[in-house]
């Protein structure tokens, strides 16, 4: 779900990089507030443990394939959402910087998509309630049941979401003519597999360090008592097929039905459905004095790609001298290498 | 060699480039910085049918890589992690977009094909600019730079240590996969039995061994922050190379310097 830089607009990158770093700056005005500052190599171990986990593969029973964790959700039930966000920054960045994965310009979306959604979201919305509920009742066994059900439903959902920013940052950057609802039932299915794998092994990684260490779990109270009746196996069993009908639900829901979205996102009623299924946004929005001027305002400043140059009638440039030319510099290129290339040995050499 | 020892052998890679001498590699690592987020706002700014307008930015990074002594070639094997994505979004395109938008002969090329083509080349420019940055510029310097540009300290704090245990945990845990599968000969990964205590089990002992750590970076004198050995000041040269790089990638950006050396050749 790594987005590289040429996937979105600088417009785009730029909004997302503003949200990401909000976020990182309130996570780091609590962190400083609570002083601890032993926490820091912890973060850091963990980030790192989290990032060389990720390269491993799991073997799905009964398939061939085989999976990975969910490193947000990790993360944030070990150290918490703002410290868990925090190292997952730190592991986006050095996954963009050294290893490409993920652009630089494109760091702020990844953040949100994967960080964001991850820590918070899967923390506030799905850990922390689920850990602090009586579901399943008292004792260990229903402890057990209640991380792997958090687990497993803070992955699938915060994969999705994560999955529909993609689609979302894509399509409003105009790079794909793939129409938005298509992209959508294409992205979503697909991460709800991978969220529903993901879960159950970060589930796995849970509930071991509950077994050795509970009081490392954030939100999470010890209990000590009678194991309950259910086994776990028949827990993991009953939570995949729940989570895999909510969420192909969600999906079909989702992919059926995306006029909807795109009307409020893109268009009104009268300019017509499938006139904004395109996404182009020449064809879309409302017409208006203001819009107009809006949109006379965006295309002298505008840095989005969907503009062409100002002075240039001919967006695409293609005129015959423009092949020639292309052709050119991909030759002046190669010589510069070639040269560089001939130097570096000449010089090697004495 | 597993997934863990590739990334292992990337990591030393990226640092036995970084450490080489090159009048780029002394550069300031924030004038560095700035060029490259630079050039990748001015590269992803293009329209997506500017197929032409676009060429002519790659010869930024080209002469940077040569300027720097760095194999142009050395970037591409990290092409397998951009471009699928990048891949999956534009091979949509030339489905979508049909119109014909460029005759070359007989042969009518499509908005689509355009656009899809622009789109991987955008990728492969990005990409380019941001590894010539890794390449040149060690991580410590590039954490004193971000320092000095104020991003927060906890945060640059975090990204150096974790950088530091990011190749004692991936070696680590190779070593541990190899022993797994040396016990467990014909697997494809870890079997279910073990997915919790295989990584748990490490994960516990390096969550125990961080307040050690803590302890260690006490006794040597840490407060609050670190201190960075080689930071330096901006000198003029730095200065000259970051106004200079970013008016020529201007210029490459916003006139039609393709179109305008076809038109030497072509009427």
């Amino acid at each position: 779900m790594h987005m590289a830089d040429a996937l979105l607009a600088p417009a785009v990158a730029a909004t997302m990089y503003v949200a990401s770093g909000s976020v990182a700056g309130v996570s780091i005005h609590k962190l400083k507030k609570d002083d601890e500052p032993q926490k820091l190599p912890v973060m850091a171990v963990t980030a790192a443990l989290v990032f060389a986990g990720q390269m491993i593969n799991y073997t799905i029973p009964g398939t061939g394939s085989s999976g990975h964790m969910c490193g947000g959700m990790l993360l944030s039930a070990l150290l918490g959402p703002q410290a868990g966000f925090l190292s997952m920054i730190v592991i986006l960045a050095i996954q963009c910087l050294f290893f490409a994965d993920g652009g630089l310009m494109a760091l702020g979306a990844n953040v949100w998509n994967m960080a964001f959604y991850g820590c918070f979201v899967g923390y506030y919305l799905i850990w922390r309630p689920i850990m602090g509920s009586r579901l399943f009742g008292e004792g260990k066994g229903a402890q057990r049941s209640r991380i792997v059900l958090a687990s497993v439903l803070g992955c699938v959902l915060t994969l999705q979401l994560g999955a529909f920013s993609v689609v979302l940052e894509t399509s409003l950057s105009g790079i794909t003519e793939l129409p938005f609802g298509a992209f959508l039932a294409l992205m979503q299915p697909i991460h709800l597999a991978i969220g529903l794998v993901e879960g159950l092994v970060t589930a796995a990684v849970l509930l071991f360090v509950y077994e050795s260490r509970p009081e490392l779990l954030q939100g999470v109270t010890p209990v000590s008592g009678a194991e309950s009746k259910r086994s776990l196996k028949a827990t993991v069993a009953i939570l995949a097929v729940i989570a895999l009908l909510v969420g192909g639900g969600l999906s079909l829901l989702a992919s059926s039905n995306p006029d909807g979205l795109e009307w409020a996102l893109f268009g009104n009623a009268e300019e017509g459905y499938s006139e904004n299924m395109g996404l182009d946004e020449e064809d879309y929005g409302v017409s208006s004095t203001a819009a107009e001027k809006a949109c006379a305002i965006q295309e002298a400043t505008s840095f989005l790609p969907d503009y062409a140059f100002a002075d240039n009638d001919t967006p695409v440039g293609t005129t015959v001298s423009g092949v020639v030319g292309s052709a050119l510099v991909a030759g002046v290129a190669l010589l510069i290498c070639l040269a560089g290339g001939f130097f570096r040995k000449k010089h090697s050499k004495i | 060699m597993n997934k863990m020892e590739k990334a292992l052998h990337e990591l030393a890679e990226m640092d036995d480039l970084a450490a080489q001498g090159s009048p780029i590699h002394r550069l300031h690592p924030a004038a560095k910085l700035l060029s490259t987020i630079a050039y990748i706002i001015l590269t992803v700014s293009f329209h997506k049918y500017d197929l032409t307008g676009l060429m002519p930015m790659l010869l930024g990074p080209v002469l940077l890589f040569q300027l720097s002594g760095i194999p142009v070639r050395t970037c591409f094997y990290k092409l397998r992690i951009v471009l699928p994505l990048v891949m999956a979004v534009g091979l949509f395109n030339p489905f979508f977009d049909r119109a014909p938008l460029l005759q070359l002969g007989t042969v009518a090329v499509s908005g689509g094909v355009i656009s899809m083509l622009t789109l991987m080349l955008k990728g492969v420019f990005c990409l380019m600019a941001s590894f010539l940055l890794m390449a040149t510029t060690p991580i410590d310097s590039l954490c004193a730079a971000l320092r000095k540009l104020h991003v927060p300290g906890l945060l640059v704090t975090l990204l150096l240590l974790t950088y530091r245990y990011v190749g004692v945990m991936t070696e680590e845990l190779a070593v541990m996969t190899d022993a797994y599968h040396l016990r467990a000969p014909g697997q494809k990964g870890i079997q279910v039995s073990a997915w919790g205590s295989f990584l748990g089990q490490l994960l516990l002992r390096s969550m125990d061994r961080a307040q050690e750590l803590y302890a260690s970076m006490l006794l040597r004198g840490y407060h609050d922050h670190f201190h960075y050995a080689d930071i330096r000041p901006f000198r003029l040269p730095d200065g000259l190379y970051l106004g200079g790089s970013i008016l020529v990638f201007l210029l490459l950006r916003f006139v039609p310097v393709a179109a305008l050396l076809g038109s030497l050749f072509v009427r």
